[in-house]
C-alpha cells in the first residue's frame, strides 16, 4: 500500500517525460543566465538543399538588448515546419550573443519557414526566415540553371564563375526576381527557353536551348525558378474550395 | 463443484434446450462470423484514409473529376520482374493527382514529379518498406525479421541507383558518394563489386612508403600517423587515433624499411637558390599554375585551390629539401605512376621553387615531438601494426604485403538483415542510421575495431551512406536489361613517341582522350580535326588561355622545337573526328558579301556576343573562347560542325544548340575564318 503513490508518481513522471520529451531533452538542460529583447537574423536564410538533407551553412541569429548590444547565455529555440530538425533545437547564446543551429530540411519541396524564439524579458522576441528545400525536379533545375544559365542570369560572381552579367547590353534577372518572373506564365517561360529571347520579342542575347534540353529538363528549370522566387510565387487561378 | 455443474448445465439447456431454438442461435452465430470481415474492413486504417481523401476532395472546384478517378478498396502495383507487389496507393490515394499540389497533409499529398510514371515503378523500389502490407504500420515499420522500413528522405537518391549505374545530373548526392567510395579508399579496404561487374578501384592512389626516407623525415611521419588533417585540412587519410608508443614504434619502422632511391640523392648537387629575388618564388609558382592541382591556406583559413595533389601549406615541414628539389625536377624519377607532369624546368626555376615551397612552414607544427632511437624491438613492434592496421591496404610499404579481403565487402550492403547489425544504445534499429553510425564513429562500435576515424561533414556522411544503399540485394539480382550501365573509363594511351611524351607530361591528368583521362581541361579526342596545325605548334610553346575567366590554366612545359612536332603532328593524324562532314562547310576564303552575311547574322541573329569577344573594345562577354583570331585557330569544317550541333562534338559544353540552318552556318563560319588576329591580343586577354 505504502508504495502505491510512489508508483503513481513514476508512472506520471514517465508519462510526462514522454509528453514532454522535446522539451526535456532541449531546455530543462539549458540554464539561460541572461535575457534579451530583440532577436535578428545573423546568417544561413534563404539556403537551398535537397529534402531531407542538412543546409550548407547553419543557420545563426543574435540576441540584442534595448540597447542594440549583444547578449549572451540567452535561450534562442528553433521551430519550423513537420519534418524540419534542428541539431540542437535550443541552445544559449554564445560570447558574442550568436546562436547557431544546423538545420535539416524537411520532406516536403518548397519553402520551409523556420523561426527562432528567445523568451525575452517580458515577452518572447522571434525571427522568421526562410530556407528552401528542393525536391528531385526542383533539384535538377537547379544543377540545369548552374550548367547553362547563372553565368548570365546570376549578377554575383564567385571564385569558379565569373558572371558575364555585367557585359550584357540588355540585362536579363536574377530566376529569384519573384516581382518579374512571377509576372510570367509557365508558357512564357517555357518559350523564352525554348526558342530564345526573340520568342516573346526580347533580345536575342537570350538564346534558344529548345535543342540543347530536353523538355523534362526545361520543366524542371521552371520548378526551380518558381521555388526560388522571392516573393513567393502563387499561381493565380485555381479553385480549392467552394 | 456441483453449483457450477448445475449452472453451466441450465445455460446448456436454456440455449439448445429445443431444436428451434438451437437453430435460432446457430445461424445467428453464423451471420455474426461473416459479419467480421467486412467490419474489420469498415474499422481498417485504410478505409478510414480513403475516407479522409473523399472528404478532402469533396469541397475542391474539380471534387467530381477527382472523384470520378477515385478507386475505392485495395490498390495494387505488381512488378514481377522486380518482384514488387505494392499496395501503398491504398491509403496513398492523391499520389497522381497533379491538381492536388496544394495539399501537404500525408497520406493525401501528391507525388512530387519525378521522371518515372508510379504505375510502372511503385513505391517501395525507392522509399523501401514492405509493399504488401495494408497497415501504417507494418508498412513503414520493422516489425519482423528481415522487414525494411521506409527509408529517411535524405537517401532518397539510393533508389534510382540501383537500376542506374551512370552518372545521373539530378542525383548529386549518389554520384557524390560514389565517388567518394573511391577517392576516400574506402575500396581499398572493403571489396564493392557494382551491379555492372566492375569491382571499384580507389581514384586516389596513396603514396608509396618504399623510400619514405628520402623524403620526409620520422618525427614528420609521427606527427602526421597522429592526425593527419592537422599537418593538411584537407587530407583524405583517416585518423587512427594511434597511441603515442604506437605512432613512435610505426614511424620506427617506416623509417628503417625505407630504401633509398637513386634520383633523390643526385639532387643534392644542385645547391639551393640563397639569395634569389623573393618575389620570384610566389611568381614562379603562379606562372607554372601549380594551384590548379595543389592547395594552400590563405591568412582567413579558406584553402585556395585544387585537390588534385596534395595540400602544400605546411610542406616546408615535411620534405626535405633534396627530395623536394628531385621532385620538382623530375617526379617520374621518384614515383612513376604520379598524376604530376614533368615540367622541364631549369635549374635555377628547380631551385626557385623549391626554396618557396621549403618556406611554407608553420612554426608550431610537430613543436615538442622527441622521439627515442628506435630500437629492433620498435621496429619489430611498428611492422606487426602496420599489418594489423592494414596500412598496406592503400600503401606499399617494403616487408608488408598488401591484405586481401581486409575488411568485409560492401557489394550488397544496402540489404544486410538488421539482424547481425550490432546498434549503439540510443541508436534507431535501421540500416541507413546503422550504417552512417558507423561511417561516423567506427570505433564505438567495439573495442579492436579496425575501420579508422574518417573527417567528414553531415553531408558526406550522407552522400555516402547514400551509395552504399544503392548497393542492395535488388541492384545486384535484377535482369539485367533493366540497368543502366555506368560508362566505364578506358585504358587508351597514346603510342608511340608521342605517347611516351605525353606520359611524361601527364597530359591525361588534366586531359581526356579516347575514354580515358580526367574533365578538368578539354577533352582532345578530337583535336586534330578542330585546330590548325601551326596554332597548335605555337600554343604548346606558349599556352596562353582562350577563357579568359577560367583560374585552371594550362601549364608551359618548356618543350624542345623537336617535340613539339612531335606532338602536334600526331595530334593532327591521330585525333580526327569521323562524323565532321568536310563537303558540308564552306572553305577558308569566301566572297565579302557571304563574309558580311556571317557578320550581321553573328551580331543580331544569333547574338553571339553575349558570351564571345571579337572586337576588344565592343564586345565583352566572357564566357565563351576569345574569336578575335579564330580563324588562325579552327579548321572551318570544325567551326561549321560546333554552329550546327555543340553539344554532340562536346556533350554538356554550355553553347546551346541554337538550331542554325544550313546556310547561316557556313555563312558564319566564312565570317569566322576571317578573323585572324594578330597574335599577340588574344595572349593579353
Ligand atoms: C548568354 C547569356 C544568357 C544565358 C546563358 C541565358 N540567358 Fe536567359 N536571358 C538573357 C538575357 C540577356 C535576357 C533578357 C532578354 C530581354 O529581356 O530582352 C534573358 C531572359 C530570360 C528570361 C525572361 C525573363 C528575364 O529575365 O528577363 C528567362 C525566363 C530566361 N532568360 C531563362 C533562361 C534559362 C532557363 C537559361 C538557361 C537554360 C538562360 N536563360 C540562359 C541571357 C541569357
Amino acid at each position: 500500500m505504502t508504495r502505491r503513490p510512489v508508483a503513481y508518481a513514476v508512472l506520471l513522471l514517465m508519462v510526462a517525460g514522454i509528453g514532454c520529451r522535446h522539451w526535456s531533452a532541449s531546455s530543462s538542460a539549458l540554464k539561460p543566465t541572461a535575457a534579451g529583447t530583440a532577436i535578428v537574423l545573423s546568417s544561413g536564410d534563404k539556403q537551398m538543399g535537397a529534402t531531407g538533407t542538412v543546409l550548407p551553412s547553419p543557420l545563426v541569429v543574435q540576441v540584442n538588448d534595448d540597447q542594440g548590444t549583444a547578449v549572451t547565455g540567452a535561450l534562442v529555440e528553433f521551430q519550423g515546419p513537420a519534418g524540419v530538425r534542428f541539431d540542437p533545437a535550443a541552445v544559449l547564446t554564445d560570447s558574442s550573443g550568436q546562436a547557431t543551429t544546423n538545420v535539416r530540411l524537411g520532406t516536403i519541396a518548397g519553402r520551409d519557414l523556420v523561426s527562432a524564439t528567445t523568451p525575452g524579458k517580458a515577452h518572447p522576441a522571434t525571427v522568421q526566415v526562410a530556407e528552401i528545400a528542393l525536391g528531385y525536379q526542383q533539384q535538377l533545375g537547379s544543377i540545369l540553371a548552374d550548367q547553362f544559365c547563372n553565368r548570365c542570369h546570376d549578377p554575383e560572381s564567385s571564385a569558379q564563375r565569373v558572371s558575364n552579367y555585367d557585359n550584357l547590353a540588355v540585362k536579363p534577372h536574377a530566376f529569384s526576381d519573384g516581382g518579374t518572373l512571377n509576372k510570367m506564365s509557365d508558357a512564357d517561360l517555357l518559350s523564352v527557353i525554348q526558342h530564345g529571347g526573340p520568342a516573346l520579342s526580347r533580345s536575342a542575347l537570350m538564346p534558344p536551348y529548345g535543342k540543347t534540353l530536353s523538355p523534362a529538363d526545361m520543366q524542371a528549370i521552371i520548378a526551380y525558378i518558381r521555388v526560388v522566387s522571392d516573393p513567393p510565387y502563387s499561381p493565380a487561378g485555381t479553385v480549392y474550395g467552394k | 463443484m456441483k453449483t457450477v455443474k448445475q449452472f453451466l448445465s441450465s445455460i446448456w439447456r436454456a440455449l439448445f434446450g429445443d431444436t428451434m431454438r438451437a437453430f435460432g442461435i446457430v445461424s445467428g452465430l453464423l451471420l455474426i462470423c461473416l459479419a467480421i470481415a467486412p467490419t474489420k474492413d469498415h474499422f481498417s486504417e485504410w478505409h478510414h484514409y480513403q475516407n479522409g481523401y473523399l472528404s478532402l476532395i469533396h469541397d475542391r472546384g474539380d471534387a467530381i473529376s477527382l472523384r470520378r478517378k477515385f478507386q475505392p478498396g485495395i490498390q495494387q502495383i505488381w512488378l514481377p520482374e522486380l518482384g514488387v507487389v505494392d499496395r501503398c496507393a491504398t491509403c496513398h490515394e492523391g499520389l497522381k493527382e497533379a491538381s492536388l499540389a496544394d495539399v501537404t497533409m500525408q497520406p493525401l499529398r501528391k507525388h512530387p514529379v519525378i521522371p518515372h510514371p508510379i504505375d510502372r515503378y511503385g513505391c517501395v523500389i525507392c522509399h523501401r518498406g514492405q509493399g504488401p502490407a495494408t497497415t501504417v504500420q507494418e508498412a513503414h515499420y520493422s516489425e519482423r525479421a528481415g522487414d525494411d522500413p521506409v527509408l529517411p528522405a535524405r537517401y532518397i537518391e539510393s533508389g534510382c541507383g540501383q537500376c542506374h549505374q551512370n552518372e545521373l545530373t539530378g542525383t548529386p548526392q549518389l554520384n557524390n558518394g560514389r565517388k567518394m567510395l573511391a577517392q576516400y579508399g574506402c575500396v581499398s579496404c572493403h571489396l564493392i563489386k557494382t551491379p555492372d561487374g566492375i569491382t571499384m578501384k580507389s581514384t586516389d592512389v596513396p603514396p608509396s612508403l618504399e623510400h619514405i626516407a628520402d623524403k620526409t623525415t620520422r618525427e614528420w611521419i609521427y606527427t602526421w600517423i597522429k592526425n593527419p588533417q592537422a599537418y593538411a585540412v584537407s587530407a583524405t587519410m583517416p585518423n587512427y587515433k594511434l597511441s603515442d608508443a604506437d605512432a613512435s614504434d610505426i614511424s620506427a619502422y617506416l623509417m628503417s624499411s625505407s630504401t633509398p632511391q637513386a634520383g633523390d640523392v643526385d639532387a643534392t648537387v644542385i645547391p639551393l637558390a640563397k639569395n634569389a629575388d623573393p618575389s620570384a618564388g610566389p611568381s614562379l609558382y603562379g606562372e607554372s599554375f601549380c594551384a590548379t592541382c595543389h592547395a594552400v591556406q590563405n591568412d582567413a583559413g579558406n584553402l585556395v585551390g585544387g585537390n588534385v595533389g596534395p595540400e602544400l601549406t605546411r610542406i616546408g615541414n615535411k620534405a626535405k629539401p633534396a627530395w623536394l628539389q628531385a621532385w620538382i625536377e623530375n617526379p617520374h624519377t621518384y614515383n612513376s605512376a604520379t598524376l604530376m607532369p614533368h615540367y622541364r624546368l631549369t635549374p635555377q626555376q628547380v631551385a626557385t621553387l623549391t626554396s618557396f615551397l621549403m618556406n611554407k612552414t608553420d612554426s608550431d607544427y610537430g613543436t615538442n615531438v622527441h622521439l627515442t632511437a628506435a630500437t629492433p624491438a620498435a621496429v619489430a613492434r611498428g611492422k606487426k601494426l602496420v599489418a594489423t592496421l592494414g596500412c598496406a591496404a592503400c600503401h606499399t610499404i617494403n616487408g608488408v604485403n598488401k591484405p586481401d579481403n581486409f575488411a568485409p565487402e560492401l557489394s550488397r550492403v544496402g540489404s544486410k538483415p538488421l539482424a547481425q547489425l550490432i546498434f549503439l544504445p540510443g541508436m534507431e534499429h535501421t540500416l541507413p542510421s546503422y550504417i552512417a553510425g558507423k561511417i561516423k564513429q567506427p570505433q564505438a562500435f567495439g573495442p579492436g575495431l579496425k575501420m579508422p576515424q574518417f573527417t567528414l561533414t553531415d553531408e558526406q556522411r550522407d552522400a555516402l551512406t547514400t551509395a552504399l544503399l544503392a548497393l542492395d540485394e535488388r541492384s545486384q539480382t535484377m535482369p539485367d536489361k533493366l540497368r543502366v550501365h555506368s560508362v566505364e573509363p578506358t585504358t587508351y594511351e597514346p603510342a608511340g613517341q608521342a605517347g611516351k611524351l605525353m606520359a611524361d607530361l601527364n597530359c591525361l591528368s588534366c586531359h581526356r582522350i579516347n575514354g580515358h583521362g580526367s574533365d578538368m581541361a578539354p577533352d582532345l579526342s578530337l583535336e586534330g580535326s578542330s585546330v590548325q596545325s601551326q596554332w597548335l605548334d605555337n600554343f604548346l610553346k606558349n599556352p596562353n588561355t582562350l577563357r579568359p575567366a577560367l583560374t585552371r590554366r594550362m601549364p608551359r612545359f618548356n618543350l624542345s622545337d623537336a617535340d613539339r612536332k612531335t606532338l602536334t603532328d600526331y595530334m593532327m593524324v591521330v585525333y580526327q573526328s569521323p562524323t565532321i562532314d568536310l563537303d558540308k562547310a564552306p572553305p577558308a576564303v569566301n566572297p565579302p558579301a557571304m563574309v558580311e552575311h556571317g557578320r550581321q547574322l553573328y551580331y543580331s541573329r544569333y547574338a553571339c556576343q553575349s558570351c564571345h569577344i571579337i572586337d576588344t573594345k565592343v564586345d565583352k562577354g566572357y564566357i565563351g573562347p576569345t574569336l578575335t583570331q579564330v580563324g588562325s585557330r579552327l579548321t572551318p569544317a570544325w567551326i561549321y560542325a560546333w554552329l550546327k550541333n555543340p553539344q554532340e562534338l562536346r556533350p554538356g559544353t554550355m553553347e546551346p544548340n541554337q538550331n542554325i540552318s544550313d546556310d547561316d552556318a557556313r555563312a558564319m563560319t566564312a565570317y569566322l575564318m576571317t578573323l585572324k588576329g594578330s597574335g599577340k591580343q588574344e595572349g593579353k586577354q
